[in-house]
């Protein structure tokens, strides 16, 4: 079957409205919410400059989710090939662009508005893979073959979003993808193959390091090498985190953040400072809410009969818990910092919209009820 | 069609199990983390971030201020006003140093120090321009104050000695810490922190220091101060009055004119110092905001040593003023008494060795008081050489030479009381004879400070109560727990009678320092002391007249005093270093500062 098979018709809006979770988007507007409260105090009581400009976005971008969340599913299914490649040229621009401006980078500019491309290929990913698959046979799915196209289309926007270089992105869509091929049925012994051929090849690159950049490895994975350069970063995140204890040091008093111990408070580590401000029992909670958010789309996962809108809830759903579980790890000096932010509470508009579009398409999947092959 | 598609399904649903499994996990890790940070290791962390942001600076307490005996200040704090500048604040640094320049002069090195210091220290924090700043100066920065944006007064303490020079040996002054100073005290790292360097600011350091204070201050991660959290204002030090009396010391210094010497006066009966003077002296203000090399130097190679305390650090031979401790160490062995007399030739022989009197035409038969009032030398190279050293030693002693008597001020010297251990011991050889008899007029070992001398006349003319100068008032408590040595009553009458008719006899030795007030005289002692030795080629030719010598060859001149002679108060030992002769330089210098005393209504 190569068509996006309807068992019946296309469902009205107003039908589709009422089947969606609104505990769902309630719990996006809280998360967003929480951040704007954030950014308020990351900008000394103050409405300017952050707080503001993100809860507007988040305004638009509430707009563009539920624009998504009413697409007709199948143009969704239609337009994944086309959607990825646009991606992947765009990537390829910001390549060149990036050449000619001699430095790092990730935009494209087109006038009003940025695109960052890495972005639009997580998104991008998710659906050329839940297409391909959807189109797949068990037999396909589980010979070498079946995974090599996959594989390949997989492996050359990373490569791309690497050099940028960008490597937490460029990691977040591998393992997304990864997660997509485990979920189709890829067996775990090819997983296991991949893992032990890239721990085989990393000893031989390394002894090709030079010392200056094995240091800078080693000073990535472990910050406290360098307290006074990347260290200090982490180092002064955990001491807002610890100093918080339960309860927190309330709202406007986080005297790591508000006397500037603690670098990037709005962008990265904003859920160091909320946790500075709120204690234990505010970073649970967040932590709480995003448990409840990722299980719903799980849930959806599970309720949802159509195979390319089940594997799409999946791959968003795991992009959306690698920014989660990637930033807060990293601020809590689990994981080594490498850039990622904290979706719907972090400033930032790429991340805002590109994670509303993808709460927008995976609401749109979730109310794909009938869209069964029967 | 559909059975393929159910069983993709099935795949799917199996392995999201896992995908969920792995989600939780990962959370469940987060969650455990968050727990361990803000709960496990919350004090931890709590601490750190309290040392992040709280500064804590000490407030330095003000020092006690000293006064003398009539409550005239002798030490105090003085406002000193320093020109700071806030880089930040000031919108073209170059233009706002020109136009301070044009106000307040700067000298290169300042300058150098201002530029440098501006560059290498955050935009926000205060940089020293100019320190002690007149009250003119500080008038014209605050009248330019438009055109001196970022320039601000501050107000700190200097300590200042009003009298300068008159009491540079007795106060010492204060300076920043030194490395040697630095102990544990936490305090000594603070910057513009004085301690006492000297004299009684360092011996009672500890009482005029006070309690500083301390500033909780919030800062920032660049330093900048945001708040104040909590302040402990500390304490001033100790407030001290000592016993000396202003204008009995400034009657002493300038008693000495350009001689270098000392002189220490004591209140007999109880130890009180009233003056001390060292000359030449220095200011001790010098000191307080930093000597300049030049100065440094001129004060460390003056041959006068103004540095050196000589009135506790001086030790001299007391020539014929230890005769008193001769003449009593005689008279209580029972070796002689009033009326033992001994023949002066002009010489004597000692153990094969010739030993001379002042007076080579000799003095003829004498008595101990006679023998004192001519200072006759033969006399008491007898009555030495008859009592014996240890009894001298002895005496010497209970008398207060010999040992440190502990008045509080640096480098005080012990002095040297000899005995026939003491000899075998530094040089190995036996005492002889004529040992007893260079003791027995002073010379030879013995050493003495001018503040142990006087200590000696005091206890002898007081009728023998062991009184120990000190600068601090004794306690009524302090006064009645003086003991009383073990010297008849006679005895210290007849030596008494002997000093007196040195100054007031007919042909005494000190005949020409003698007053009268009201009835009330001065007693005492002169002495002579050779610093070269004479050889015998000399002898024989002629003793060089001193006046014909080098300075530094020259003998020193001593002379101590006491008055009233019939109810003794006050007590003098002056030394003129180099001064040539007891009873012509040494002697008027302590009549005058006598009769100072005399005259002044010291309470």
């Amino acid at each position: 079957m190569t068509e996006f098979g309807l068992g019946r018709r296309e469902q009205s809006w107003q039908e589709k409205l009422a089947q969606m979770s609104f505990l769902y988007i309630i719990l996006i507007a809280v998360l967003a919410a929480i951040g704007t409260v954030t950014l308020y105090s990351a900008g000394n009581g103050d409405w300017n400059p952050w707080a503001v400009k993100h809860l507007s976005r988040f305004i638009a971008a509430f707009g563009v989710m539920m624009t998504l969340a009413f697409v007709e599913t199948k143009y969704y299914y239609k337009s994944a090939y086309v959607f990825y490649f646009i991606s992947l040229i765009l990537l390829v621009l910001v390549e060149i662009g990036g050449h000619v401006g001699m430095g790092a980078q990730r935009w494209i500019n087109f006038g009003i508005f940025k695109v960052q491309p890495s972005e639009l290929m997580k998104i991008g990913i998710v659906l050329f893979l839940a297409r391909y698959f959807s189109a797949a046979t068990i037999q396909g799915i589980k010979s070498i073959r079946g995974i090599i196209i996959p594989a390949v289309f997989t492996l050359l926007p990373v490569a791309l979003i690497a050099v940028e270089p960008d490597l937490g992105t460029a990691l977040m869509v591998l393992c997304t993808a990864s997660v997509i091929l485990f979920a189709v049925g890829v067996q775990w012994w090819k997983f296991a193959a991949a893992i032990g051929a890239v721990a085989g090849i990393l000893p031989i690159v390394w002894n090709f390091l030079h010392e200056y950049q094995k240091n800078r490895v080693l000073t990535f994975l472990d910050p406290e090498r360098d307290p006074l350069g990347t260290g200090y970063h982490i180092i002064q995140s955990k001491i807002a985190f610890g100093s918080g204890g339960i309860f927190g040091k309330g709202f406007l008093h986080g005297t790591q953040t508000h006397l500037n111990f603690l670098p990037e408070k709005h962008t990265d580590f904003i859920f160091t400072m909320f946790s500075e401000e709120f204690g234990l029992i505010g970073s649970l909670s967040v932590l709480f809410i995003n448990l409840i958010v990722l299980s719903l789309g799980y849930v959806f996962a599970f309720r949802v009969r159509n195979y390319f809108a089940r594997l799409t809830i999946v791959g968003l759903n795991t992009n959306y818990f690698l920014y989660v579980f990637i930033n807060m790890a990293m601020v809590m000096g689990v994981l080594p910092v490498v850039g990622v932010p904290l979706p719907l509470i972090s400033y930032g508009g790429t991340v805002m919209f590109s994670i509303m579009a993808s709460f927008g398409i995976i609401l749109c999947m979730s109310v794909c009820y009938d869209e069964r092959s029967d | 069609m559909s059975s393929l598609n159910k069983e993709k399904n099935y795949i799917l649903s199996r392995r999201l199990a896992w995908i969920i499994a792995v989600n939780l996990l990962a959370f469940a890790v987060l969650a455990a983390r968050l727990y361990f940070l803000q709960v496990y290791e919350a004090d931890k962390y709590k601490m750190l971030s309290d040392e992040n942001r709280i500064s804590t600076r000490f407030l330095l307490a003000p020092r006690g201020t000293i006064y003398d005996r009539n409550g005239d200040v002798i030490a105090k704090n003085d406002q000193n006003f320093q020109a700071l500048i806030i880089a930040e604040q000031t919108p073209d640094i170059n233009e706002t140093l020109e136009r301070f320049k044009q106000i307040v002069p700067l000298s290169e090195d300042e300058e150098k120090k201002v530029v440098s210091d501006i560059k290498n220290k955050r935009r926000f924090i205060p940089v020293k321009l100019k320190d002690n700043l007149s009250w003119d100066e500080v008038s014209a920065i605050l009248l330019h104050a438009p055109d001196l944006p970022g320039v601000e007064i501050t107000e700190g303490l200097s300590r200042k000695y009003p009298m300068s020079d008159l009491y540079a040996h007795v106060l010492g002054y204060v300076g920043p810490v030194s490395e040697a100073d630095r102990k544990d005290n936490p305090l000594y790292m603070v910057p513009g922190f004085k301690i006492g360097k000297s004299g009684l600011e360092r011996s009672m350091d500890y009482k005029l220091q006070g309690k500083s204070g301390t500033v909780k201050l919030e800062v920032n991660a660049y330093g900048r101060v945001m708040k104040e959290i909590e302040r402990d204002p500390g304490e001033q030090g100790d407030s001290l009055t000592l016993t000396v009396d202003s204008r009995l010391q400034k009657a002493a210094y300038e008693a000495f004119g350009n001689h270098s010497g000392a002189a220490v006066v004591l209140d007999v009966r109880t130890g009180e110092i009233l003056a001390m003077v060292s000359t030449p002296a220095f200011d001790p203000n010098l000191f307080t905001n930093g000597i300049s090399y030049k100065q440094w130097n001129e004060l460390l190679n003056n041959e006068r040593s103004p540095l050196i305390d000589k009135a506790v650090s001086g030790q001299y031979s007391p020539g014929s003023t230890f005769k008193i401790v001769v003449a009593l160490a005689a008279l209580e062995a029972g070796i002689i008494d009033a009326d033992t007399r001994f023949y002066c030739s002009g010489s004597t022989e000692i153990g094969n060795i010739r030993f001379h009197c002042w007076n080579h035409y000799g003095h003829g038969s004498l008595n101990v008081v006679k023998a004192l009032k001519y200072s006759c030398d033969i006399f008491f190279y007898e009555a030495a050489l008859r009592v014996g050293v240890d009894k001298i030693r002895e005496m010497a002693l209970k008398l207060g030479l010999g040992e440190v008597l502990n008045v509080g001020l640096d480098n005080e010297k012990g002095g040297l009381i000899p005995s026939k251990s003491w000899k075998k011991a530094k040089y190995g050889t036996q005492w002889a004879p004529g040992d007893s008899a260079n003791t027995g007029i002073g010379q030879g070992y013995v050493l003495v400070t001018p503040m142990q001398l006087v200590t000696m006349l005091a206890r002898v003319v007081n009728g023998g109560y062991a009184v120990t100068p000190t600068f601090i008032k004794p306690s009524k408590k302090d006064l009645e727990q003086i003991k009383r040595l073990k010297i008849a009553r006679r005895h210290i009458e007849l030596v008494k009678e002997g000093m007196y008719e040195v100054v007031n006899g007919a042909g005494g030795t000190a005949k020409k320092a003698k007053f009268n007030l009201d009835g009330v005289r001065m007693g005492g002692k002169t002495g002579t002391t050779q610093v070269r030795r004479i050889s015998i080629k000399e002898r024989r030719t002629g003793v060089i007249r001193d006046e014909y010598l080098p300075w530094k060859l020259r003998n020193h001149a001593w002379f101590m005093g006491f008055t009233p002679v019939d109810n003794p108060r006050y007590a003098v030992a002056v030394i003129v270093e180099h001064g040539s002769s007891g009873s012509g330089v040494a002697a008027p210098i302590a009549s005058k500062i006598l009769q100072e005393a005399l005259k002044l209504d010291i309470k």
